[in-house]
């Protein structure tokens, strides 16, 4: 059995990771569509015009289908917390748990609602009450993303908390630290508008589609219009957004960093590898971990911490240390956190002895409020999740997956914005019907921007490994404990399920792009 | 009362409010269990699905903010209960994901699996949807297989983990115990009571009017059964209570004496029962408003049993294996900061609601008739 292997960490990792894969093939759209449907929509108030009606309730209807499937997958991802990383949500769910909260008492109660209205309101109110509904949807999509981006930027950077030894466990002290971390802010906007890019996608995708099939032209064409000014502005914009993240990661996890760009070893000046081939393992040690690649000089550097020589740790650094830039190596920071891990321990042992002296030296330890404490805080439980690790090299990620993800989520993203800016240019002079080659390009571009977009997730997540919370707790610490065999059952249920649902979805939606808009 | 304490009794009392509102908007559940049974032709079916989708994102953000609300005000729950009753949550997400798509895709062309399957979809998580939840439900009353150790997280290696569960039967073990199957069928078919009253309500139909009020008669009067009979075995039993220091200890009849010291929530249990008898009697009759004495009742029965469960130093969570693991509203929460922060935003549910109902009355005007379900643009 592959459960013998597997372990039960390995099990929850691939479902959750897989639940989330399948979660994120829905929401993009729906966060994107929401506001195409809404300018439609608006067009359509505006002018009066059947034929505004008529693509509004179109792209409706593909949103609609989308949006179930979402809803579905997001209920499991929510309860998985729990059954899969139970320890996780004793460890932080003080923290975690609040956004999550929020995002179910304002965000998704708003939507529903609203979504309500937008599919069965047509002919029960009013056009405003209807447009604002449109809009709303689209405004509460958008801010259910923020409560949850929250929660994941806090565990790559875990900010706004303290420990408290009674509870064992990190406690909020600071809910606008948490709510607006750099990581939370610059997340939410690259996952939106890389979402808007994905969403115009599709839609001049879908256009395209019609234009090369001789249909629905005007449709076509005035979709085209929308989608593509939209989708090139927010290509833009979310090459702006990723770049930020890239020198935020920098800062805050430098050896995701080093493992995006394969970089084994730290230098000043460092290059950005724009293409390149990993060796396998066993053979990147050295100077050069690549078959063949192509460099551009300095932009790494640059890029990370915008000065052309800023030094930028590498893989190995990062593991074995480096005392001229003061890089600390990571058998120092197990050994720190060992320390933090231990005086639980003695903790422990004085609670069940009733050693009062003892437990009020520990307990002084962990109180920041102190000197000592602060010292403690500092130097050894900032390590925590060290002390459970058995050997630096634990520290390093999946290299090849980061680098080769993070590639085609750029290369896509550059890609996007040259598509876009010329379907653009080309539909406003009315020469895009007679470019086959660019129309059938438009098309295929649809299940890249999908490729993209969970490429961008695997960077973020994959990249995090092996830590659950930064630094603070390792994925195997995390866990419940379940058998594994367990997790591998719900592992093979929740597969099985999930691709039967969208094989349907599927086969729906192209079942209504070939039927196409109805008429009233 | 110190701060801390009454915002673990406020938080409580959103939990216990949202599993009220849930158990109620579990109707949705119902009727999907009775399409075939009222729903007698094609035509009846799609109108029954119809009414139900206008209401099932109500039931399923319910229980997502369930769930939400209960990590953030008690976390320890979150993490005992859902990794240690392993299969019972699963089986629960289970029946709910195939809901959620069932009603949007049933009657899309190409939707591969034909409608019959979707609409087994909506059966399945119309019976095992309300029962399950019941029977997970019936533990806050009878207790549960875990030990809870914080400190093993100072354990290196593979031992580190906090809460565990005793039995392999990873929350299965809980059918063992009559009290929680009865809990279990009682909410089942009180989500068809309210379902049959709800169909009187909403569908303009004679022919569904008919069948759902005699329906009602049975399923009502099976219910009341059910439910007094768990009744009086809470009434009777014995709980745990916790004292000053935390410790936790066997009180017998501990949920009577709860009733007599918060008169509130015994008067609030007593207008609930009353409230859900009075829609029996009116639905008997062959009265539309049924539901809404239905809705009500159901809603301040559920709250006032949830109150007991948590208040007045009552262990809500009771273990079975090691008494002192024993979840209290006290040692699961969330640390006063947390806990505070979300009592503010908790202020903004009136405001949200404020919206619902007012979309909703804008929507409702008119019950679904016939026509609307040939002619509507958007249908399930
Ligand atoms: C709020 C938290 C959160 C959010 C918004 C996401 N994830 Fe995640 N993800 C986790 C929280 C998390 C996690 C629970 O923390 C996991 C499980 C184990 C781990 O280390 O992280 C995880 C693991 C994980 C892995 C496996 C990494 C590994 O084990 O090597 C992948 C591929 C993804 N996720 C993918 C995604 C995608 C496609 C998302 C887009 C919706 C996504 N995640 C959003
Ligand atoms: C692990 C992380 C996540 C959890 C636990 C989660 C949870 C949920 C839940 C429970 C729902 C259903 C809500 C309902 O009842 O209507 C949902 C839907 C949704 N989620 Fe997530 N979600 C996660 C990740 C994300 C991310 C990263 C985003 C966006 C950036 C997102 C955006 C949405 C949106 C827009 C919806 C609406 C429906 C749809 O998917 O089309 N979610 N999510
Ligand atoms: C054009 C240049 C782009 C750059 C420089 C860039 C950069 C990045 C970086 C560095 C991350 C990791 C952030 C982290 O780990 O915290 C990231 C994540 C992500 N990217 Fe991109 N990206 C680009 C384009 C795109 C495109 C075109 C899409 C999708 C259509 C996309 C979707 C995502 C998503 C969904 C994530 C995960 C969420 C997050 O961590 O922010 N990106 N991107």
């Amino acid at each position: 059995m592959l459960s013998d292997y597997l372990s039960t960490v390995d099990w929850s990792r691939a479902q959750f990771a897989m639940t989330a894969i399948y979660h994120w093939l829905f929401v993009p759209l729906t966060l994107g569509l929401g506001f195409l449907v809404a300018i439609m929509e608006t067009l359509y108030v505006r002018t009066k015009d059947p034929f505004w009606l008529r693509t509004t309730k179109f792209w409706m209807r593909l949103f609609g289908i989308n949006f179930a499937i979402g809803v579905a997958t997001g209920l499991i991802l929510e309860f998985e917390f729990g059954t899969n990383w139970s320890n996780y949500s004793h460890f932080v769910g003080d923290i975690f748990g609040a956004p999550l909260a929020i995002e179910g008492i304002l965000a998704f109660f708003l939507e529903s609602t609203f979504i309500a209205v937008m599919f069965f309101g047509w002919r029960k109110v009013s056009r405003g009450f209807h447009l604002t509904a449109t809009w709303l949807t689209a405004f509460g999509a958008n801010l259910s993303a923020w409560w949850i981006l929250v929660a994941n930027s806090w565990m790559q950077y875990p900010v706004g908390c303290d420990f408290n030894l009674e509870t064992v466990r990190n406690e909020m002290t600071s809910f606008s630290a948490v709510a607006l971390s750099p990581v939370a802010v610059n997340k939410f906007f690259h996952t939106v508008t890389s979402s808007f890019v994905l969403a115009a996608l599709f839609v001049v995708g879908v256009s395209a589609w019609y234009l090369l099939r001789r249909r629905e032209q005007l449709m076509a064409r005035r979709s085209i219009a929308i989608a593509s000014a939209f989708g090139f502005v927010f290509a833009l914009v979310t090459a702006f957004t990723g770049d930020r993240s890239g020198a935020i990661v920098a800062r805050v996890q430098p050896m995701k960093l080093a493992a995006m760009e394969a970089l084994y070893d730290g230098q000043q000046g460092a290059p950005l590898t724009a293409v390149g081939i990993l060796r396998p393992e066993a053979q990147r040690t050295g100077g050069d971990a690549f078959y063949f690649r192509i460099d551009i000089p300095k932009m790494l550097s640059l890029m990370s911490f915008r000065s052309a020589d800023a030094f930028v740790p590498g893989i190995n650094d990062l593991v074995y240390g480096n005392e001229e830039y003061g890089v600390m190596p990571a058998s120092e920071k197990i050994e720190r956190g060992r320390v933090a891990v231990e005086e639980l321990g003695r903790y422990r042992t004085a609670r069940e002895k009733g050693d009062t002296a003892a437990i009020t030296e520990i307990e002084a330890k962990f109180d920041r409020s102190t000197p000592q404490g602060a010292e403690f805080l500092r130097e050894h439980f900032a390590y925590f999740g060290y002390g459970y690790l058995s050997s630096p090299e634990q520290i390093v990620p999946d290299v090849p997956l980061l680098f080769y993800s993070f590639r085609v989520m750029v290369g896509a993203g550059c890609f996007f914005i040259l598509l876009l800016g010329l379907v653009w240019w080309l539909n406003r002079r009315d020469r895009l019907a007679s470019k086959r080659w660019l129309l059938r390009t438009a098309v295929w571009s649809v299940p890249l921007a999908y490729l993209a977009s969970q490429a961008g997730w695997v960077v973020a997540e994959v990249g995090r490994q092996p830590w659950a919370i930064q630094d603070l707790m390792p994925v195997g610490v995390a866990a419940s404990k379940i058998p594994s065999g367990s997790v591998s059952v719900t592992f093979f249920l929740f597969l099985a399920l999930f691709t039967a649902l969208l094989a349907a979805e599927l086969s729906i939606m192209f079942r209504q792009i070939k039927t196409g808009p109805k008429d009233d | 009362m110190d701060t801390i304490t009454l915002l673990q009794h406020y938080w409580w009392l959103v939990i216990s409010l949202l599993g009220a509102l849930l158990v109620f908007l579990m109707f949705v559940q119902g009727g999907q269990a009775l399409l075939y049974t009222i729903g007698r032709t094609e035509e009846e079916r799609n109108m029954l699905v119809n009414s139900l989708g206008r209401k099932w994102e109500f039931t399923f953000t319910t229980l997502v903010t369930f769930g939400g609300a209960f990590f953030a005000s008690f976390p320890l729950f979150y993490s005992t209960s859902f990794g240690g009753a392993f299969y019972v949550w699963m089986a629960i997400l289970l029946c709910f994901v195939i809901q959620a798509v069932a009603y949007e895709y049933r009657r899309k062309p190409g939707n591969v699996f034909g409608e019959r399957t979707f609409n087994a979809f909506l059966l399945v998580n119309g019976v095992l949807g309300p029962l399950l939840i019941g029977t997970a439900v019936g533990t806050f009353f009878t207790g549960a297989e875990f030990t809870v150790d914080r400190l093993n997280l100072a354990n290196q290696g593979g031992a580190a983990v906090i809460s565990q569960w005793a039995t392999p039967w990873h929350g299965l073990e809980a059918v063992a115990e009559w009290r929680n199957v009865l809990l279990g069928l009682s909410v089942t078919l009180l989500a068809m009571t309210l379902a049959c009253q709800y169909f009187m309500n909403n569908i303009d139909d004679e022919a569904i009017f008919r069948r759902a009020a005699r329906r009602m008669r049975t399923f009502a009067v099976l219910f009341v059964a059910c439910f007094v009979a768990w009744l009086l075995a809470l009434v009777l039993a014995d709980g745990w209570a916790v004292d000053a220091a935390g410790t936790v200890s066997i009180e017998p009849y501990k949920y009577l004496h709860n009733l007599v010291e918060m008169p509130y929530v015994a008067a609030a249990l007593l207008i609930g029962v009353a409230s859900v008898l009075w829609s029996v009697y009116l639905g008997w009759r062959g009265s539309r408003r049924a539901v809404w004495f239905g809705g009500v009742g159901t809603v301040l029965t559920v709250l006032s049993l949830l109150l007991l469960a948590g208040w007045n130093d009552t262990a809500y969570y009771p273990s079975l294996a090691d008494m002192q693991s024993s979840l209290t509203i006290r040692n699961s929460s969330s640390s006063l900061f947390t806990l505070r922060t979300m009592a503010w935003v908790s202020l903004f549910v009136p405001f949200v609601a404020a919206y619902i109902w007012y979309a909703w009355r804008a929507m409702n005007r008119r019950p679904i008739t016939r026509e609307e379900i040939r002619g509507d643009d958007h249908q399930y």
